[in-house]
């Protein structure tokens, strides 16, 4: 905890940059339990089309989201190369089916620039930043936003 | 262990006291009138007073002593418990753990309400306590003088001293005419506590070799504000007549004879009884022995005799308040004898104890739980893997495989079964309630409670009260006709509700059944209309009308009163339900009554489940639902109109549900040839055929919530954790059936969407 306070003093962020398609995310290295490959998830009725299902996560029943459909793209099909972050968001994990893991960043403020004007709704609601690394760039999205709490992930 | 360590065991043991006195004070209702009943009850509020006092809740003290004092009277035969004398009792009981909450809680309690019930139950202990003295040959003197002189902790708060009859004691000094009569004065000192030694029991003992009169001198006794809690302040005037010597009388005092002045000696039987200066404070030597205290006593000695009934924790309790100095006087005077009188009642209190019973942080058996889950997962995964690479079946491997199963779930049974409560305390709970409502809407009312040993998982018995109490309200206040009504339609005035409790396919099922007017569905249709729920054309089944009381911001009762009817009824107590991942239903019938049932999860608990497929997919089916599993043949599957299927068993047509469709895994309809059909018995008692593809086999397994990381899916209980490690999930059949009946699995859907 005092670890994270220091860096938040000094504005130092850690952040998990991960692919999809052929766009870089990255999500706060805070909220990142832990990584694992893809394994068959048990698919659960009425279902949004993001929820694959849920896996066995050591005892825990965890659901798992296609980040690339809950984003608005395209739905992946998850091969064995693929990975799951297991994220906390709020109060629950969720385990986020993304391509592949590509950097841990470590980055300051400053590094973060706005999120240019869209007019789509969807990028707006979950993009927190950009930043623009070795020439990538790449999207800060806020979890928390993307599965609220209150709202059912049926909505 | 700190002060409020035993302040929280002291109130745990207060809400013991409390379930034991209201289920004594029913069963008195009820017309049981065993003595030992009767103790119970008393004992209760007795231990609960001791507590109090050692820890200085003048309020607590004061109330319970005034319902100890009517108790008194009831035990020894003064007092007819009559349902009237019940009736304030049990609010009596209500009041008292309003106070104790409050104790606990630090809220505050309904002054007027317990200084009323303190006036009642005066007037019923006075009331039969002047015929008594009216009917002895000589009227005692009144104790009044004596009681107000043992500082009254708690005057404002209605605590008034009582008169005592003191018939019995007048009997005494009849009944002993033989032996030799002797005057013993004995004033212990400061020492005598210090060392543990306790004047009551010396009186006790002396009260074994003959007929004692034993009076109290107070004269010692200093002001509040002077008192030193430590002091001794009492001294004793004993006359005894005895048949023992001088001798057996001062070898009763043998372990305090150098911390007290002792004097005995002779005197003439006529003289003693005019001899004695001060004003008499009796004193019952029967607070010592087994059975507990009556009320006839002085503040401070029965204070005293209290902690031991109270036992052990009183013990630990009154050496920690003596830390703590910030005691009222009487208790103050009491602690210091208090400690001694524990330690000699504890053999009585561990005796009347049923079974021990331990203390444990529920955080180390939920702990414990999830680890016994994972060591069943386990196991099956290893027995799974073991099957795959040995296919003869008889190496020892396999023999110890089976054992540990069996080893594992006898362990996963037994700890299921430390979480595992009655929902007796909840049920207990409702009566209080039924009582209070019925008299403020001018109705009697009986609560009958069935199944309340039924086990459910701690969580659920904790969040079921809140519900519970809502609908108890509603049919109270909606659902039973006031008696006049009753009469006029021939029923019997005094309206029944039924509370009930059981387990029914791996949940429990709880009834709440009113012999009321049922639900008038002319009013609920136009109520709905009005407040735009349904349309003013929408065609709506009985079945759906009823339901119609579950929709937000729907009240039928005429006036708003303070009970029910603000418009947050029903719909708070259905999302409350699903919150827990129950259900609700509600069937009536006009004139006769509404009968509403909630199912709710044994949550955590283990299932026998049938494993199964469907549509490519593992399901598992509660094995309590299915009644019977068959292979249909194509002669006994008949088409029903367009969708619907019948397949008839023994000559009887059950309706054929397919579970890949209604979960939506599949969009055609199976073929039944090709799969199996479960007969399920579902909540509302129909049958059902719910079609999979193949079963698998039966598992125990182990629920895991799916509620807990996602949400509540429609259609499906829980998650389970199969031996190949995948998850499995664990179908809510009676949710299947409900959509079998045109009923969508969609959770909430909108009222006004559909009218």
């Amino acid at each position: 905890m005092s670890y994270a306070v220091k860096n938040v003093s000094q504005g130092n962020r850690e952040l998990i940059a991960f692919r999809i398609g052929d766009q870089e995310f990255c999500v706060n290295i805070m909220s990142v339990r832990e990584i694992r490959g893809w394994t068959q998830a048990t698919p659960l009725p009425h279902a949004p089309p993001y929820v694959l299902g849920v896996i066995n996560l050591r005892g825990a029943v965890l659901p798992i989201v296609d980040l690339s459909a809950r984003l608005g793209m395209k739905d992946s099909e998850p091969t064995a190369r693929h990975v799951i972050i297991v994220a906390q968001v709020n109060t629950r994990v969720v385990g986020l089916l993304v391509e592949a893991v590509s950097d841990i960043l470590t980055i300051t403020d400053d590094n973060i620039q706005p999120v240019p004007e869209v007019s789509s709704e969807l990028e707006k609601q979950y993009a927190r930043g950009i930043l623009a690394i070795d020439k990538r760039m790449i999207c800060m999205i806020e979890l928390g936003a993307l599965f609220p709490e209150k709202e059912s992930e049926a909505a | 262990m700190d002060m409020n360590e035993i302040k929280e065991i002291f109130f745990q043991e207060c809400e013991e006291q409390l379930a034991e006195l209201e289920s004594g004070l029913l069963k008195l209702n009820d017309g049981d009138r065993d003595p030992e009943t009767v103790n119970a009850v008393f004992r209760a509020v007795h231990s609960i007073k001791g507590g109090a006092g050692a820890f200085g809740l003048d309020d607590l003290v004061a109330f319970a002593h005034v319902f100890e004092t009517t108790l008194d009277c009831v035990r020894s035969n003064r007092l007819e418990p009559t349902q009237d004398v019940l009736k304030v009792m049990l609010k009596s009981a209500d009041v008292l753990a309003d106070l104790t909450n409050a104790a606990r809680d630090g809220g505050c309690v309904d002054e007027a309400r317990s200084r009323g019930l303190v006036k009642e139950l005066e007037a019923l202990a006075n009331g039969e306590a002047l015929v008594a003295s009216a009917e002895a040959p000589k009227p005692t003197p009144k104790a009044a003088e004596p009681v107000q002189a043992a500082p009254a902790p708690t005057d404002e708060s209605g605590f008034q001293p009582i008169p005592f009859s003191f018939d019995s004691f007048g009997d005494d000094e009849v009944a002993a005419e033989y032996g030799d009569t002797y005057e013993i004065s004995f004033r212990p000192r400061r020492e005598l506590f210090s060392k543990g030694n306790e004047a009551a029991l010396l009186l006790r003992d002396l009260s074994r070799i003959g007929e004692v009169s034993i009076n109290c001198d107070l004269d010692a006794l200093p002001a509040l504000e002077s008192m030193d809690p430590e002091e001794s302040y009492f001294s004793w005037k004993i006359s005894l007549k005895t048949v023992k010597t001088e001798d057996d009388i001062r070898a009763v005092f043998e372990f305090a004879e150098w911390d007290c002045d002792l004097e005995v000696k002779a005197v003439e039987a006529a003289s003693q009884a005019e001899e004695l200066p001060m004003v008499p404070v009796p004193f019952d030597l029967s607070a010592l022995d087994d059975v507990p205290a009556p009320a006839e006593e002085s503040e401070p000695a029965r204070a005293a005799a209290e902690s031991g009934t109270a036992g052990e924790d009183a013990k630990m309790a009154a050496a920690a308040a003596r830390v703590e100095k910030k005691e009222s006087a009487a208790a103050a005077a009491a602690q210091t004898t208090a400690a001694a009188a524990a330690a000699a009642a504890q053999t009585t209190a561990a005796a009347a104890a049923a079974g021990q019973t331990i203390r444990v942080d529920l955080d180390r058996v939920d702990r414990l739980i999830n680890l016994v889950g994972e060591l069943v997962i386990n196991q099956a995964m290893l027995s799974q893997s073991v099957i795959e690479n040995d296919t003869t079946g008889t190496s020892s491997i396999n023999m110890g495989l089976e054992e540990l199963q069996q080893l594992t779930r006898e362990i996963q049974d037994s700890v299921m079964a430390i979480r595992a409560q009655p929902v007796k305390p909840v049920f207990q709970r409702m009566s209080r309630i039924v009582r209070e409502v019925a008299d403020m809407v001018g109705k009697s009312i009986r609560l009958v409670t069935e199944g309340e040993n039924t086990e459910v998982d701690k969580t659920v018995i904790d969040k079921l009260a809140e519900p519970l109490t809502h609908m108890i309200r509603n049919a109270v206040d909606h659902g039973i006709e006031t008696p006049e009504k009753r009469e006029a339609a021939g029923k019997d005035p005094e309206g029944t509700i039924k509370l009930t409790a059981k387990h029914r396919s791996g949940r429990i099922l709880i009834e709440l059944v009113d012999d009321g007017a049922g639900i008038n569905r002319e009013r609920v249709k136009q109520k709905a209309i009005d407040n735009d729920l349904i349309a003013p054309d929408a065609n709506l089944t009985d079945e759906e009308i009823d339901n119609l009381i579950f929709a937000p911001g729907f009240s039928t009762a005429d006036k708003i009163s303070d009970i029910s009817g603000r418009g947050v009824g029903m719909d708070v107590v259905k999302r409350s339900i699903q919150a827990l991942g129950g259900r609700i239903s509600i069937s009536s019938r006009p004139g006769q009554g509404s009968t509403f049932t909630m199912s709710l999860p044994l949550t955590l608990a283990v299932l026998d489940g049938m494993v199964v497929t469907v549509a490519g997919q593992t399901l598992v089916v509660p094995l309590t639902a299915i009644v019977e599993t068959l292979q249909p043949e194509a002669s006994a599957i008949h088409s029903f109109g367009a969708n619907q299927r019948l397949i008839s068993i023994r000559n009887s047509f059950c309706p054929l549900v397919d579970v890949g469709r209604i979960l939506n895994f599949r969009s055609a309809h199976a073929n039944p040839m090709e799969g199996v059909a479960l007969l399920v018995e579902s909540e509302g008692g129909g049958q059902r055929a719910l079609m999979v593809d193949a079963i698998q086999g039966q598992r125990q397994v182990v629920i895991k919530s799916l509620e807990a990381n996602y949400t509540h899916v429609p259609g499906i209980a829980a998650a389970t954790i199969l031996g190949d490690g995948r998850v499995a999930l664990i179908l809510d059949v009676d949710a299947v059936v409900a959509a079998s009946r045109g009923h969508s699995l969609k959770p909430e859907m909108s009222l006004a969407a559909t009218g």
